[in-house]
């Protein structure tokens, strides 16, 4: 019993993820937890996506509210349950951006674009919808489904399958891979978009597909690939996407514990791991770019992982801080990072319903 | 008519079944009458709001009233120490699906449990929330039935049904879990899981709930659980150690404990829901006990009127002499000012 220990023991010493968490140095940090101020009657749900624009105001994506199912023509039909939010960059509450709207169903994420404009991806509807600044929405991909099945259909079916992700999607799709899902703007439960330098537009998709989506800076459907595996190429869960100024993709593979790093066209170029399930993820900006990602504990358990890694471009760690928890400067299944400055991270968290802007003193 | 017979008992064992789990006749006799009064129209709620089924109720320092209430959506409204409307907290708020409990802590923090959304929910004096228990479901794939069969293993921070919470002095937090699973978990004061008595599995045996559906700690640290199902109050010590159970004064719907250097424990024997025939004798009264159990006196009756009790859902004792008692089926929340015991029973039915 004893050798079986000791050996069970050495077998977790000498795991790559166990060693890696090991010697990555404490990053030390302080945490704001209270730093947005709500009106009295807005409430914040669980905090999935947040972002700043380049004058520092924040935008926060949240499932809050009341998602509702009502029932009409024999069809059951799925209304709100998030709302998107955007602060000043001291925390005094600005306004509602796309009050009702249509595709506001599950948040999943906000991101701002080089030009200011607030793109939000919707797990739910499958919609990913661009605000301009002024918060008109300019460009939609993918179509929220008519009506919603009860119970619901397993993920991952073949594109074009009855019942499917939305009435009226237009002839079915060529059937692909698994995971592949359609060519076409078609999601499955998305979970990020992210620009290259040209204004390329690539989505993550997602939880019920396994891909990456290209579309050119009009939304044209370019090309898309990936699908569902843990083999060079293929995907478990494309939980977050991010791109470097070189129009590098990285992309978060959360299931296989890896991030897949792929030129502009989707040709593979290499794979970083040693940082546990990558869940969030994002790239600062400027001459010297860090890539930091987010080892999200599960919803369901505040007693493993949580801590968020930062990255040198290659893959090599410089170090780590943070863990799962409930109080401040702990995370509770951060889902989202804003990483405009290097050292003044804002994370969103599913599990503690806040959104914690950090300041590293590396 | 044999035929006509037989149907008759089939109908009559099915109620007698339902009846069986949901009431029991309380076995202590001789109990002191506490005569009450309750206080006419108490809450005055603004036009164009209503409450629903009054399913949480408690109070704080100040003798604010919360009432967290099934209405069209589950809402927490507050009021003053005399019943006037202040304000709705956590308007629209995602955890608040299908309500089960309010408590404030000594601290004024207004914790509720909502059942519909598997949470437990901590708001500051303010109406913020600070702190979230538990996982709402994912609504992203849409509704899905309810899984028959036995529950999976209960999980150290998900609730499948949670009714109820408790902190000890030193403010660790204590939940009682639920109509899926039946247990209670032990949490410090940061929200992290320390330990858990009962699972997902019903049972009988001590340190076992069927439906533990309410909780409350005294001044030592010492875990008060209504164990409904099983028509009991089992008490644990701080580590969740069965200590005794308290098995004579019918079901225990809920429990209260009055704050103080004497401390009070009140348990409803609340009739049942759908009032079948016969319930409304047996069953509608509160315990008022010491912690150990010694039964002081017991108050109220089933009935719909004003005055009477409507399946008593929640209670509020921070005054042992004025008890606060929410009711489902009545939707309404009534303020008793209770009187020194007599020894004859004294109400009119």
């Amino acid at each position: 019993m004893k050798r079986y220990l000791l050996s069970l023991l050495a077998s977790m010493l000498l795991s790559g993820i166990t060693v890696a968490a090991q010697s990555a140095p404490e990053i030390r940090f302080d945490s704001e937890p209270g730093l947005l101020k709500f009106p009295e009657s807005i409430h914040l749900g669980e905090a999935a996506g947040v972002a700043t624009d380049s004058k520092g105001n924040i935008f926060v994506y949240t499932r809050t509210g009341h998602p509702t199912i009502s029932i009409g023509t024999s069809r059951a039909f799925a209304h709100g349950g998030s709302r998107l939010f955007e602060f000043e960059r001291n925390g005094k509450f600005m306004r509602e951006i796309g009050q009702g709207l249509y595709g506001f169903l599950v948040a999943q994420q906000v991101r701002v674009d080089p030009q200011d404009n607030i793109w939000v991806v919707d797990q739910m509807s499958n919609m990913i919808i661009k605000f301009d600044p002024s918060g008109q929405v300019q460009l939609l991909l993918g179509r929220k489904a008519e009506a919603e099945r009860i119970p619901a259909l397993p993920l991952n079916r073949p594109p074009g399958a009855p019942g499917g992700g939305g009435g009226g999607e237009g002839p079915a799709a060529p059937r692909g891979l698994p995971g592949a899902g359609a060519q076409s703007d078609i999601f499955q439960r998305p979970t990020d978009v992210a620009w290259d330098a040209a204004g390329n537009i690539y989505v993550a998709d997602g939880y019920g597909n396994a891909r990456v989506a290209k579309f050119d800076k009009d939304g044209k459907f370019v090309k898309s690939w990936g699908s569902k595996g843990d083999a060079q190429n293929q995907f478990n869960t494309v939980h977050g996407i991010a791109i470097d100024s070189q129009g590098n993709v990285y992309v978060a593979d959360s299931g296989n514990k890896r991030i897949q790093v792929f030129d502009p066209d989707g040709n593979f170029k290499t794979s970083i791991s040693n940082v546990g399930s990558p869940s969030a993820i994002c790239i600062t900006p400027g001459g010297h770019q860090y890539l930091y990602s987010s080892n999200s504990n599960p919803p369901d358990d505040i007693d493993a992982n949580g801590e968020i890694y930062k990255l040198e471009l290659t893959g090599q760690i410089v170090g780590k801080f943070g863990r799962a928890g409930k109080a401040p400067k702990e995370f509770g299944t951060v889902n989202a990072m804003d990483c405009r400055n290097e050292n003044e991270l804002y994370v969103g968290e599913i599990g503690n319903w806040r959104v914690q802007k950090l300041t590293l003193h590396p | 008519m044999r035929r006509l017979l037989k149907y008759w008992f089939i109908i009559v064992a099915v109620l007698c079944a339902d009846a069986a789990h949901a009431q029991m006749k309380a076995t202590a006799q001789n109990v002191p009458e506490i005569p009450y009064e309750s206080v006419r129209n108490f809450l005055k709620l603004p036009p164009n709001l209503y409450l629903g089924e009054a399913i949480g109720v408690a109070t704080n320092s100040k003798g604010h009233v919360f009432v967290y209430t099934r209405s069209a959506n589950t809402r927490l409204f507050e009021f003053d120490q005399n019943g006037k409307y202040v304000r709705e907290v956590g308007e629209g708020l995602y955890g608040f699906e299908f309500a089960h409990s309010v408590r404030v802590d000594p601290e004024d923090n207004i914790w509720v449990v909502d059942e519909g959304a598997n949470l437990v929910i901590k708001f500051n004096p303010e109406g913020r929330v600070v702190m979230v228990l538990g996982h709402r479901p994912e609504v992203v794939a849409g509704a899905i039935a309810t899984a028959a069969g036995p529950a999976p293993p209960a999980e150290k921070y998900t609730f499948s049904r949670p009714t109820d919470v408790a902190w000890d002095p030193q403010g660790n937090i204590f939940v009682s879990d639920g109509y899926g699973n039946n247990r209670v978990v032990k949490y410090d004061k940061n929200g992290r899981f320390l330990k858990q008595v009962g699972s997902e599995k019903a049972g009988r045996e001590p340190g076992q709930f069927n439906l533990p559906h309410a909780i409350a700690a005294d001044g030592k640290g010492n875990v008060y659980v209504s164990d409904r199902g099983n028509n009991r109050t089992q008490v644990f010590d701080n580590d969740l150690v069965f200590k005794t159970s308290y098995e004579n004064v019918g079901t225990a719907w809920t429990v209260c404990i009055s704050p103080g250097p004497h401390q009070y424990l009140f348990t409803s024997n609340s009739n049942p829901n759908g009032n079948p025939p016969g319930s409304w004798d047996n069953t509608g009264e509160i315990y008022k006990m010491e912690l150990d159990g010694t039964i002081l006196g017991k108050f109220g009756h089933a009935s719909k009127q004003f005055g009477g009790f409507q399946v008593v859902h929640m209670m509020d004792c921070r005054n042992p002499n004025e008890i606060v008692v929410a009711e489902i089926e009545s939707w309404r929340v009534q303020k008793l000012m209770l009187k020194p015991p007599q020894t004859k029973i004294s109400y009119a039915k």
